[in-house]
């Protein structure tokens, strides 16, 4: 049983220092070296060909997007971007390689010298990048005959070589220091700043559970005003909330041995997500020797500065930007922005403000009903058959009368299920606001006649008791009368 | 005079993933020996100051547009494999985690 | 001299003008070389595979194009031999090696679907030293060539199988590989003609790779201008190779038929000194073939001049860490995973068991000394001592060549410094065997072309001259050599002892 202590007790003791590495699957149309394609979830071994198979004799030829791509990521970290730089083969053995090489960069990185910026409880703290390179992801390994489909216990393992050869971007930051009791949120907020960074240059689609967003967490601890201390590097941390456990988890474990007077080994680790624990990995025999060496089937890289200039003018506005400029224009205070950002909303807010809608209306529909009916699917919000400027017209059907609230959602339910614009929708189902005074007398006539105590009671001054006969209209007109006018005519025919 | 001791033999072989005999290792250390005299005649070249030549006609930037072209047939991309099962290429368990 | 009265002597260049010319069918020269091959090859062993069906159909639709007035390519028609380093597409392909036995390719070569594009119909693959590794195709995994001027010596390698080919009149034309003197050197024991091109200007994609920025595919034939045809074939760009020239090809076949009229006038020819200094490892009876060969350029009006490449002593060691380097890498696919051999698989032994049993198994000696060289050169702490330093010497013998070449037009030598050798005589001290590629890998560092031409004998075995050219002057070299076999009264590839089964 691994000793842990308690997290506030190992944050007062010592001093963490953080260091992440992140992987990014490019969303290129083909992949790094060979022109097959990369769509997620292919039927196995289908989207291979002699030269991520490595065939004998097939020889790569780089992805100019994937190039640009890598560049883009660089110059929106704030790096500077090789003159000169070139792939070098990294080599080991392993079954999803399959030139047992892979082809990534060494000493000459694409890109290099960057930071972001990230807030945390207020405080902004510089993430420094030490580089940013281009790679290529591994085959698939799926683990036959073990209890879990992991690799212990395994008898044979089956390999799909689908995914060997899609562009692989690695971020790697330099330590990070100076986080203190927050690490794990710096490391989140990282995270998903680095996510959402490379999401608005539209090169991947980061999603974690899929894959295409991997991070590794590098962690090691050390007294207040001595050397930083032997880091572990803890793999398979596949969501925001696991960066944050591992560290959390990392900090905890490495304090126990620590005070126990025992040595941190410098090791690969790696998370659980079920119990938010690490585990090493099973131990080398002998340390990895990468025999890195300069690619010499592939041509060295000089990105002219014109082209760099170029990609620089093309970058969208970054997303901490972004979000400061929309905060303010749409009035929001720190939290209401946060929750917006958490809901990955803040496109769909910002295309239903451009469609016309008022941006408190726009948030009012896609953080409450919207959000309500995307949790009760399990969809994302952007995944809903809604669009912003659907939403924009039956907020503008709101603001005109022609909807109360409670019709409203009964539109959405039209719209949710396919049956047009919420215009459309209204049509079809009967859904407008009776604005018609006449039958709304005759309906609150009715419903005086129909309960004459209580008409009583307001005619003796109990203008509460009105609910009674405005529940009664409503229901006669099937939801569909504006409650206030109604009202209105029940106290001005009972006073 | 050995240069590469047996044992150097055996590590270079391992990370090579050869499972060597011990005639073998007997054999390549006092091979390599022979090669790796000659090779000291380099270390007297002075190359400070001098670039390293890749390639002996230099070519940059050499990329492809970014164009699907078609893959291989699954039967044909599976056919060389000595073992296949679902589709997908069989292996014996495996010991070492990923690298 | 008599008009060849066979099939199989004539040139390749005559095959096509009967073909095309309605005097011949491709049928009937491809069943003349596929009878040949059957004749003799049971005491050449130079076929790895000979795929008579496969030749005879490509040979019928070849007719049937000619017969149509399709456009034919010069050499339409003509077969020719590949060796099996090169992948060709349901054609077994093995590099010579057990680690790839059976394995059948789903793709072709650029340089076979260029030859396939031209109507070439291909006979069959042709013996090698293991993955070209080697001088004397002792090397291959599966039995040795001979060499068909004498069946108890080598053929020289790596390619010797296709040299042998062609040599023995088993194949008018054949592919080969040249990485440090593969194609030149079997050329040279031989009496065969073989040009390695400038890097880059023929692709490398499905040439299964040994040392990825010094391979090189090249022809083979008995005369420079049958091999200008075929490189003229196989050349060009392609976009599938990253290292492939997008430039015009240099023009060969027309600098050999310049060459053929026999005026050198004003061609300045460099002889560089320290190869000359290092003669103690050349045979007398090559030095002699050789320099009576240089007498006969000088006749047609060629000038001598002497060249200095002071780095030329460090060529060899610079291969020898280089080549080995990038093989180690190249060699590390043959995992038995996806392909080829696999040893070790009952259910007791672990992958990475699997994978070292399987490689053990499957390498020869010779491939598992140069991976094992090349890891060593590649480890942790080694890297820039070894490859990166050799990278850096390269650049200092690129510079002496490019140096040499502002003075010369052409560059010659001998092409190996000894005749073919008896087998066995060199396996057992691989120094030995890596000087045959003395001369010859000092073009496959500097990047240029360098062919070889039959010159003479020495103790009635061939020698070959060298002519080697700057980076993209292929033409240059071709129009040296085919003016050397103008002096000759009878190619000295039709002198060869006529072999069982005629």
């Amino acid at each position: 049983m691994t000793k842990l202590n308690s997290y506030e007790q190992a944050v007062a003791d010592y001093e963490p220092v953080l260091g992440l590495e992140t992987h990014i699957e490019l969303d290129t149309n083909t992949k790094m070296f060979c022109g097959c394609p990369t769509a997620f979830g292919a039927e196995p071994n289908t989207q291979v060909c002699p030269v991520c198979l490595a065939l004998p004799g097939a020889l790569p030829v780089a992805n100019k997007a994937a190039i640009e791509a890598t560049i883009k990521i660089g110059l929106a970290l704030n790096c500077r971007i090789a003159e000169w730089t070139r792939f070098a083969r990294k080599n080991y053995f392993y079954p999803d390689m399959p030139k047992n090489f892979q082809t990534s960069q060494y000493e000459e990185p694409l890109c290099e010298e960057g930071y972001v910026d990230v807030v945390v409880e207020g405080e902004t703290y510089r993430v420094e990048i030490e580089r940013v390179h281009l790679e290529e992801d591994t085959g698939k390994t799926l683990h036959v005959g073990g209890a879990t489909g992991r690799i212990h216990g395994a008898t044979e393992s089956l390999v799909d070589y689908n995914r060997a050869g899609i562009p692989l971007v690695e971020i790697v930051t330099k330590p990070v220091p100076g986080t203190g009791a927050l690490a794990p949120e710096v490391a989140r907020a990282y995270t998903a700043e680095l996510r959402d960074i490379v999401r608005s240059l539209g090169v991947s689609d980061v999603r974690m559970e899929q894959g295409s967003l991997r991070c590794d967490v590098n962690l090691s601890l050390n007294l207040p005003g001595e050397a930083w201390g032997t880091r572990t590097e803890t793999k398979n941390v596949n969501s925001l909330r696991s960066v944050e456990r591992a560290v959390r988890y990392e900090v905890r474990r490495q304090s126990a041995l620590l005070d126990a007077g025992e040595r941190i080994f410098q090791e690969t680790r790696h998370f659980h997500e079920a119990t938010g624990e690490t585990s090493p990995g099973r131990s080398k025999e002998e340390a990895t020797d990468y025999r890195y060496f300069p690619e010499p089937d592939l041509a060295v890289m000089e990105p002219s500065r014109e082209w760099v200039e170029e990609l620089r003018t093309s970058l969208p506005e970054p997303p901490r930007k972004r979000r400061e400029r929309l905060q303010e224009a749409w009035s929001l205070a720190d939290k209401e922005m946060q929750s917006v950002v958490n809901a990955d909303a803040v496109d769909l807010i910002e295309t239903t403000v451009a469609a016309g809608a008022a941006p408190a209306a726009a948030v009012k529909w896609w953080l409450g009903e919207l959000s309500r009916r995307a949790n009760e699917t399990g969809d994302e919000l952007g995944a809903l058959a809604i669009t912003p400027a659907q939403v924009a017209e039956l907020q503008g059907m709101v603001d005109d009368g022609r909807l109360n609230d409670k019709l409203a959602r009964q539109v959405i339910d039209g719209v949710l299920a396919g049956e047009g614009s919420p215009a459309e929708v209204a049509a079809k189902r009967g859904l407008e606001v009776v604005s018609d005074t006449g039958a709304l007398e005759t309906a609150v006539d009715e419903a005086i006649a129909a309960n004459p105590a209580v008409a009583e009671k307001i005619r003796g001054g109990t203008h509460a008791a009105a609910g009674v006969l405005i529940g009664a209209v409503m229901k006669a007109t099937k939801g569909q009368a504006d409650a206030g006018t109604v009202r209105k005519i029940i106290l001005d025919k009972l006073s | 005079m050995s240069t590469i001791s047996r044992e150097e033999v055996a590590h270079l072989a391992r990370l090579a993933r050869l499972e060597v005999t011990d005639d073998e290792l007997d054999a390549f250390a006092g091979q390599l020996d022979v090669i790796l005299e000659s090779m000291k005649a380099l270390a007297e070249v002075d190359t400070d100051d001098v670039q390293p030549t890749s390639h002996a006609v230099p070519l940059v930037n050499v990329f492809r547009e970014d164009l699907p072209q078609p893959s291989l047939s699954r039967e044909a991309a599976l056919a060389g494999g000595p073992d296949t099962a679902e589709d997908r290429f069989r292996v014996p368990r495996i010991l070492d985690e990923e690298a | 001299m008599a008009q060849p009265s066979r099939i199989i002597d004539k040139t390749a260049a005559e095959l096509a003008a009967d073909i095309r010319e309605g005097r011949l069918t491709s049928v009937e020269v491809t069943t003349a070389f596929l009878d040949r091959i059957e004749a003799v090859d049971a005491t050449v062993k130079a076929f790895l595979h000979v795929d008579r069906e496969g030749a005879l159909a490509a040979a019928r639709e070849a007719d049937a194009a000619i017969a149509a007035d399709e456009e034919a390519s010069p050499l339409a028609g003509v077969p020719v031999a590949v060796k099996d380093v090169v992948v060709t597409k349901g054609l077994p392909t093995t590099a010579a090696s057990k680690i790839l036995e059976g394995w059948i390719p789903p793709y072709d070569a650029t340089i076979v679907e260029r030859i396939k594009a031209a109507r070439m119909p291909i006979l069959g693959k042709t013996n090698m030293d293991e993955f070209a590794m080697g001088s004397s195709t002792e090397y291959s995994a599966y039995f040795k060539t001979r060499n068909p001027w004498d069946t108890g010596r080598i053929p020289g390698g790596s390619g010797g199988g296709s040299a042998a080919a062609v040599a023995a009149k088993m194949a008018p034309l054949a592919i080969g590989t040249d990485t440090g003197g593969s194609i030149r050197q079997p050329g040279a024991v031989t009496g065969t003609f073989g040009a390695k091109p400038t890097y880059g200007s023929n692709s490398r994609y499905g040439l299964i790779a040994f040392s990825s920025s010094l391979d090189t595919p090249g022809p083979v034939s008995r005369n420079a201008l049958d091999a200008a045809l075929l490189h003229e074939v196989i050349s060009g760009h392609d976009p599938r190779d990253s290292t492939s020239i997008d430039a015009p090809v240099p023009p060969v076949a027309e600098a050999a038929r310049l060459g053929a009229s026999g005026d050198l006038t004003g061609v300045k020819l460099g002889v560089v000194k320290e190869f000359a200094e290092g003669a103690e490892a050349a045979e007398p009876g090559v030095i002699a073939a050789y320099e009576a060969g240089v007498e006969q350029l000088v006749k047609l009006g060629a000038e001598i001049v002497e060249v200095s490449c002071p780095s030329f002593t460090y060529a060899l060691p610079t291969y020898y860490l280089i080549a080995p380097s990038e093989a180690s890498s190249n060699l590390a696919r043959y995992d038995g995973v996806r392909y080829g051999l696999r040893t070790g698989d009952d259910g007791k032994h672990s992958l990475e068991e699997v994978m070292s049993l399987t490689r053990e198994a499957g390498f020869g000696p010779e491939v598992k000394r140069r991976i094992i060289l090349g890891t060593y050169a590649l480890s942790a702490g080694y890297v820039d001592a070894f490859y990166g330093k050799a990278q850096k010497v390269r650049t200092l013998i690129k510079r002496d060549f490019e140096a040499a070449f502002e003075q010369v037009d052409a560059i010659i030598s001998p092409t190996t410094p000894f005749v073919a050798f008896k087998f066995g005589e060199r396996t057992g001290d691989p120094y030995q065997m890596y000087l045959a590629d003395l001369y010859t890998i000092p073009s496959n560092l500097y990047g240029g072309p360098g062919v070889s031409v039959p010159v003479g004998l020495a103790d009635g075995m061939p020698v070959g001259l060298q002519v080697c050219g700057p980076v993209m002057g292929d033409d240059i070299a071709y129009r040296v050599a085919a003016a050397l076999e103008s002096t000759q009264d009878t190619p000295l590839a039709d002198t060869a002892p006529e072999l069982e089964g005629n």
